[in-house]
């Protein structure tokens, strides 16, 4: 079978020797691993597993097959695009934390889509989250310190509700086999399905995502971008597909943030809102669970990873160089940064879905899919979708940073290990795009043939995209469109972010009032009895007072008396 | 992070964009392109996979009417939802 190591374990051990390596060899070091990890993977076939026995279980920490192997490819590739795109960080940037948690962060993401069981499987999903908070703590800013915990803490409980799923299945079923799930109403399937719902942003779970992806850093959230959505989208196309539910849930995962994406102003959380909007087709393809459309799913994360990857590094060189990432503070940069505004661009046509561009190639098959199954109250939304992410993430990323009105930035392009990142990203978007057949379609996981090259779907696309295109500029002109704003919009976020920290106070003040009003009147009653008390044994009281020795004679001499009487 | 960076007295040459005569040449083309594309809708002949598909040019229409109301919608949506850059950090 040709395995020599676990695909998960080069990574890590790439991670371990960044940590103590330095200068060019640590360089040569980064750029080799992921080659090394993709080369190991090529000699590993399907279906090569290991089992151990543990207790009365069976952990399986490797299970290879088509599906699984898709997304180890997908790895590999995206840690080598980002460790080259890292690859200048020096000292002063935390560059060890940085290379460190990124090579140990894409070990987790390959140790999960191989796991074969579930406690594997949540080892790795809590690494995923203990690797990559680093890589926005590197900021080390406040802002990025407090959304870095609050990514953490976020993380944390999905990884605890999904190892409660998996106590549960092992209790009723004695089995931790990760397969075929559902949603048949067990517990294990609703506490899997929820836990793999917030990693994979469902909507109201969604703002870890918009709120930390921003304050990573330039280098570091094109990994976070590559890897912690996809693992999720890897463990519901294994566990969920063909889940109604999900069609509706990814419907509206793609409806709902290009709304906020117009409106945001900090460039990368609109790539936070899109990326949302393409984990919903994503979903959507999953909960059909037809061959051809989990092919399409699984096919639209691998290219998200690539054209999302490359959005975010050209932002991350726009940061880099400029030090700002405020669409109301960029523009006119096309002037000074020409080759990073045109790679942008071929960006921006891939998550559009241009034809010879990547998304064209496989978002086409999520929406062949809902259509073929008969969803047809869903394909409106998707295709309303669809124009959406040309508007917010095609037109709005590049015009606000490259074009718009001249902000006066004059600046340079970025170092050329970033060029190069970018350009290879920008290479795989219009090879993939351009020659589905020949590149990603041979190693999709089903049998499903699709050809998305039709002179229909060709001219229904580009009709698509270039009269949206045509409101954008009818929206300008007429001067309707919003301008952008330095501003923050309300999210699901403000439940934890604002609501709950205000209750947490209000109730703890109400019950602090509630304490002192009890122990007033506590004391009030006590004070009252040891009133009461004084008058009957205060040195005044009735009962405290000295009695003369004669009146008990007297009362002596009436009892005795009254004995007499009654014996007579 | 921003070592590169250098404020200009707004370097001297003119770029491409400058020139609102280029932007213009800009858009006339993408006109044409617009008008090409509703053209090749009555001259290729679409396949019909949803109902909608059978009013012409469906997809210009709808790629038109999805852009203008989502941005008329999320412009309307700030006055609810806008805050101060800061709105989180006191919390």
């Amino acid at each position: 079978m040709g395995l020599d190591l676990h695909p998960a374990l080069i990574l890590v051990l790439g991670g371990l020797l960044a940590a103590v390596t330095r200068g060019n060899l640590r360089k040569g070091l980064l750029l080799l691993t992921p080659v090394l990890g993709g080369l190991n993977l090529l000699g590993v076939e399907a279906g090569a597993r290991i089992d151990w026995a543990f207790l009365d279980y069976t952990i399986t920490p490797l299970r290879v097959d088509r599906l699984s192997l898709l997304f180890g490819y997908l790895f590999h590739l995206a840690a080598f695009i980002g460790n080259l795109f890292a690859l200048h960080l020096e000292d002063d940037d935390h560059a060890t934390a940085q290379h460190v948690a990124a090579q140990l962060y894409a070990g987790s993401a390959l140790g999960a889509v191989f796991a074969g069981d579930l406690i594997t499987l949540f080892v790795f999903w809590e690494l995923l989250a203990f690797t990559s908070v680093f890589l926005i703590w590197a900021c080390n800013t406040e802002r990025s310190i407090r959304a870095g915990f609050r990514y953490l803490v976020i993380h944390v409980v999905s990884g605890v509700i999904l190892l409660t799923g998996a106590l549960v299945a092992a209790h009723q079923t004695g089995n931790l086999d990760f397969g075929h799930i559902g949603l048949d109403g067990s517990l294990t399937g609703w506490l899997l399905f929820f836990a793999f719902g917030i990693k994979a942003a469902f909507p109201l779970l969604h703002n870890w995502l918009t709120d930390a992806y921003p304050e990573g850093t330039a280098t570091g959230t094109v990994f976070l971008s590559a890897f912690t959505t996809k693992v999720a989208v890897y463990a519901l196309a294994r566990g969920f597909a063909g889940t109604e539910a999900l069609i509706y849930i990814g419907a509206v995962m793609t409806c709902f943030p290009i709304f906020y994406a117009v409106i945001e102003n900090d460039l990368r959380r609109v790539l936070g809102y899109s990326m949302i909007n393409q984990i919903g087709f994503m979903v959507c393809g999953i909960g059909v669970g037809t061959a051809l459309a989990v092919n399409g799913a699984v096919a639209h994360a691998f290219n998200d990873v690539i054209f999302k990857g490359l959005l975010f590094m050209t932002m991350g060189a726009v940061l880099h160089q400029t030090g700002r990432m405020n669409g109301s503070d960029l523009g006119g940069l096309y002037k000074s940064m020409p080759i990073t505004t045109w790679l942008c661009i071929v960006g921006a046509c891939s998550i559009s879905a241009f034809p010879l561009f990547s998304g064209f190639v496989s978002k086409s098959m999520v929406m062949a899919a809902i259509l073929e199954e008969g969803y047809v109250w869903v394909w409106p939304a998707l295709l309303f979708a669809s124009a959406g992410v040309f508007h917010h993430a095609g037109i709005k990323i590049p015009f606000f940073a490259f074009f718009a009105h001249d902000s006066g930035i004059r600046t340079t392009e970025p170092p050329k290990n970033m060029l190069a990142a970018m350009f290879l990203g920008a290479i795989l978007c219009v090879v993939i795009g351009s020659f589905p057949e020949q590149t990603l379609y041979r190693i999709l996981p089903f049998d499903a043939s699709y050809h998305p090259y039709d002179a229909t779907h060709v001219l229904t696309q580009t009709q698509l995209l270039f009269f949206g295109a045509m409101a954008f500029v009818g929206l300008q002109k007429t001067g309707i469109y919003p301008p952008e704003l330095r501003s923050v919009n309300i999210d699901a976020e403000w439940s934890y972010r604002w609501l709950g920290p205000r209750l947490v106070r209000g109730i703890g003040g109400a019950v602090a009032r509630i304490d002192s009003a009890v122990r007033e009147a506590t004391l009030g009653v006590v004070r009252g009895a040891l009133g009461e008390f004084q008058k009957g044994h205060g040195p005044r009281g009735v009962l405290a007072r000295t009695w003369p020795t004669g009146s008990m004679v007297l009362w002596v001499a009436v009892l005795l008396g009254a004995l007499i009487i009654f014996y007579f | 992070m921003s070592e590169h960076e250098t404020h200009g007295p707004v370097d001297e040459r003119t770029h491409i964009w400058d020139d609102p005569k280029n932007v213009q040449r800009f858009l006339y083309a993408f006109y044409a392109c617009l008008v090409i594309l509703v053209v090749l809708d009555f001259v290729i002949h679409r396949h019909i996979y949803h109902p909608w598909e059978r009013i012409p040019a469906f997809h210009a229409l709808y790629g038109f009417g999805a852009c203008w109301i989502l941005v008329v919608i999320a412009k309307q949506m700030r006055r609810v939802l806008m805050r101060d850059e800061d709105y989180y950090d006191g919390a």
